[in-house]
């Protein structure tokens, strides 16, 4: 295997953890800021890329498709909220991982009724179907480049609602004390519905961006939702940093893991074996990593402070 | 703990599947059929296809099997091998069919068939092609509408036989997957350059695509149902590789899925037994009537489907109606005499189907849209590689 390969490879990696950073960072806002398990994030996931494949068989764009994902993922995210999370606050995680493992079926059976069962189709927008050669003779697709560039933007747009503007600084103070801002006079039950709406944005985005590459189809988002979860569980719960990290972490160990291990058994053992060892401790590898952080930090890589 | 309460919300959820079909009264003149697809969830849709294809069929039958009119439960595995053993067990018990259709995934199969053959049902697949069912297991209360799982993989290692050097092979890393590869190398004689199991439902590809482009092979055979083949041809695509490594595909690439590829299937190579451009009259009406009912062009899912009725047609007519002759029931479905959209085929003696395939490339349509054509016929009747393990001989 040569250098330029494992430099590939690695970029691999990145692309694929900056993608896992997408879908998890609505993912840990909503558990580290609302308390609330969501599993129907994986859902909500799913239902951008359908929004997706419609609105670009509408019109043609992916641009459009883009800015009519923004309203419908939103409101998609709070009706949700007021329907079925608003009366789930007080009660514990269990009641909350029902209700949401309700949506996931309820959503995933619902577009096989409104689209059908066939997977939808979605093409890569023209804009972004060539390729560029990052590595000589590697020419690497623009659109892998263009998730990157989308991932490292919402870190971005995150960091600084959270950290430099008013609605960030109340969505900060109600995590760590829920009593006490309601005691200020800060409509929390609005503030809820705002960063549940804002996790819904982000999951539909990340539908969205992968929609092109993967197979727009009822249950995409249940792979994804396990992926997100050991993203936030390795990164820390409610971190946005650690969720970034993590996911390039997550994503490079499992690109490079997947690519070289295989490789490596075949040195030690005969080919039969290593064909049988060698995908099977990939498919680990992350899982096996997510124990090992957990042995040694328990709270994740990078604890929130708050919530 | 997540996924144990996932565990547990999932076993709550399978508590509430609905009941289909209600107890049925004995009657000797109608023919109880059970279809137990796979028929919701993500794969499900492979399922309904099966499923349509058997309606039409019924429907081509005028509503009635070998003349008798029929009763017709429906019954779902959700792709889960326990759920089947239960719906199963519930066909022959409560409904207490004569026949059984159906079946997608071989585990699924492995799972069910027990249950119907001890209790001397005709189960007839019409996809799981588990060759433990072909060899020492074949059983006079088994057919096949379908193929064994290393057919069509064979018919694409025969078809890049002695025309590439060296190819690289992808697939599932499970049963099915291995029985793939190790299909397409019975005829496949060539140099391998590499073989790749990923992980099953794996979605982003662009490590092994990397991979393959560094390792410079000829040709690249994959076996990647469903949402799998997808997002590797969408990917295979967008990295540029068509214009270098021609892809070669079985079970990804058919008319259930060209919708949701696009142009991107366009240059594929697939090998199936189902020629869609026949013009044989069976094909050319199966195809017009499945249109006409499911506004869709028909996928060879379809085809077994259909098919299966077919056989359960021809089996009861043999048997004059009377249903408890099971000899004769069997003699009349062995013959195959029936109007198959793939032509006419024989069964071998351990009831899979001698039959052709064919290499078929996606190629723009007139309106640009991405249609089958058949390059050539690589097989002309194919056996199994197992059947001469069967001790069955008719």
């Amino acid at each position: 295997m040569s250098t330029l390969l494992v430099l590939e490879q690695t970029l691999n990696g990145i692309q694929f953890g900056v993608f896992l950073f997408l879908i998890s960072a609505g993912l840990t806002l909503v558990l580290g800021i609302m308390n609330v398990v969501n599993l129907a994030h994986g859902a909500l996931f799913m239902m951008g890329a359908y929004f997706a494949s419609t609105f670009v068989a509408w019109t043609g764009s992916f641009f459009i498709a883009f800015l009519l994902i923004i309203p419908s993922s939103v409101i998609l995210g709070i009706v949700i909220e007021m329907l079925t999370l608003r009366p789930l606050y007080l009660r514990d995680h269990m009641d909350q991982v029902l209700a949401t493992f309700g949506l996931i079926l309820f959503f995933n059976e619902g577009v096989k009724l409104v689209w059908g069962v066939d997977p939808q189709p979605m093409p890569t927008p023209e804009l972004f179907t060539g390729n560029v050669e990052i590595f000589p003779d590697a020419p690497y697709p623009v659109f892998r480049l263009f998730i990157i560039g989308v991932g490292l933007l919402v870190a971005a747009v995150i960091y600084f609602l959270i950290a430099r503007t008013k609605v960030g600084m109340l969505i900060r103070a109600g995590a760590s004390n829920t009593q006490m801002i309601r005691a200020m006079g800060v409509n929390i039950r609005f503030l809820n519905t705002f960063v549940f709406g804002l996790g819904a944005f982000f999951a539909g985005l990340a539908g969205l961006m992968a929609a092109p590459i993967i197979s727009v189809e009822s249950g995409m988002g249940d792979e994804m939702l396990i992926l997100a979860f050991v993203v936030i569980v390795i990164g820390g719960i409610g971190s946005v940093r650690g969720a970034l990290v993590a996911s390039v972490i997550i994503g490079v160990f499992e690109v490079v893991g997947r690519s070289m291990l295989p490789i490596a058994m075949q040195q030690i053992f005969p080919l039969e074996i290593a064909q049988t060892v060698g995908p099977a401790l990939a498919s680990m590898l992350i899982y096996i990593l997510m124990a090992g952080v957990l042995f040694f930090k328990p709270q994740g890589l990078f604890p929130a402070r708050t919530g | 703990m997540k996924i144990k309460l996932l565990a547990f919300a999932a076993l709550g959820a399978l508590m509430l599947q609905p009941l289909t079909g209600t107890p049925s009264v004995a009657q000797d003149k109608e023919v109880r059929v059970g279809f137990l697809g796979g028929l919701s969830g993500g794969r499900g849709i492979f399922g309904k296809v099966q499923k349509e294809g058997f309606d039409l069929a019924v429907d081509h039958l005028g509503g009635k099997i070998g003349g008798l009119p029929i009763k017709y439960v429906v019954a779902d595995t959700q792709n889960k091998p326990d759920v089947g053993r239960q719906q199963m067990d519930k066909l022959i018990k409560q409904d207490k069919v004569h026949f059984v259709a159906g079946v997608t995934w071989s585990n699924v199969l492995a799972a069910v068939y027990k249950q119907a053959l001890d209790n001397k049902v005709f189960l007839i697949s019409t996809n799981a092609g588990w060759s433990q069912l072909s060899g020492k297991r074949c059983n006079p209360y088994f057919f096949r509408a379908s193929w064994n799982n290393d057919d069509t993989p064979e018919a694409m290692g025969q078809a890049l036989q002695g025309k590439v050097q060296n190819v690289w092979l992808l697939a599932p890393n499970y049963q099915a997957g291995k029985d793939m590869v190790s299909g397409f190398t019975r005829y496949y004689k060539g140099k391998v350059a590499g073989t790749t199991f990923f992980k099953l439902g794996q979605s982003d590809f662009q490590a092994e695509l990397s991979q393959i482009r560094a390792a410079k092979p000829g040709s690249i055979f994959a076996f990647a149902p469903g949402g799998m083949g997808i997002a590797l041809i969408k990917q295979y695509k967008a990295a540029g590789l068509d214009k270098t490594i021609p892809m070669n595909t079985v079970f990804a690439v058919d008319y259930l899925t060209l919708g949701a590829y696009g142009k991107s299937a366009i240059g594929n190579f697939n090998t199936s037994f189902w020629d869609p451009t026949s013009k044989n009259p069976a094909n050319v009406r199966f195809i017009a009537d499945y249109k006409k009912k499911y506004g869709k062009h028909p996928s060879m899912y379809a085809v077994q489907g259909y098919d299966a009725a077919l056989l359960m047609d021809v089996g009861v007519r043999a048997a004059k109606g009377n249903l408890s002759d099971h000899d004769a029931i069997r003699a009349g479905m062995r013959t195959a005499n029936i109007n198959s959209p793939r032509g006419g085929f024989q069964f071998n003696n351990n009831h899979n189907p001698i039959q052709n395939y064919y290499l078929r490339e996606v190629v723009a349509g007139k309106d640009g849209n991405p249609t089958i054509v058949t390059r050539r016929t690589i097989f002309r009747g194919h056996k199994d590689a197992y059947h001469t393990e069967c001790s069955m001989s008719w």
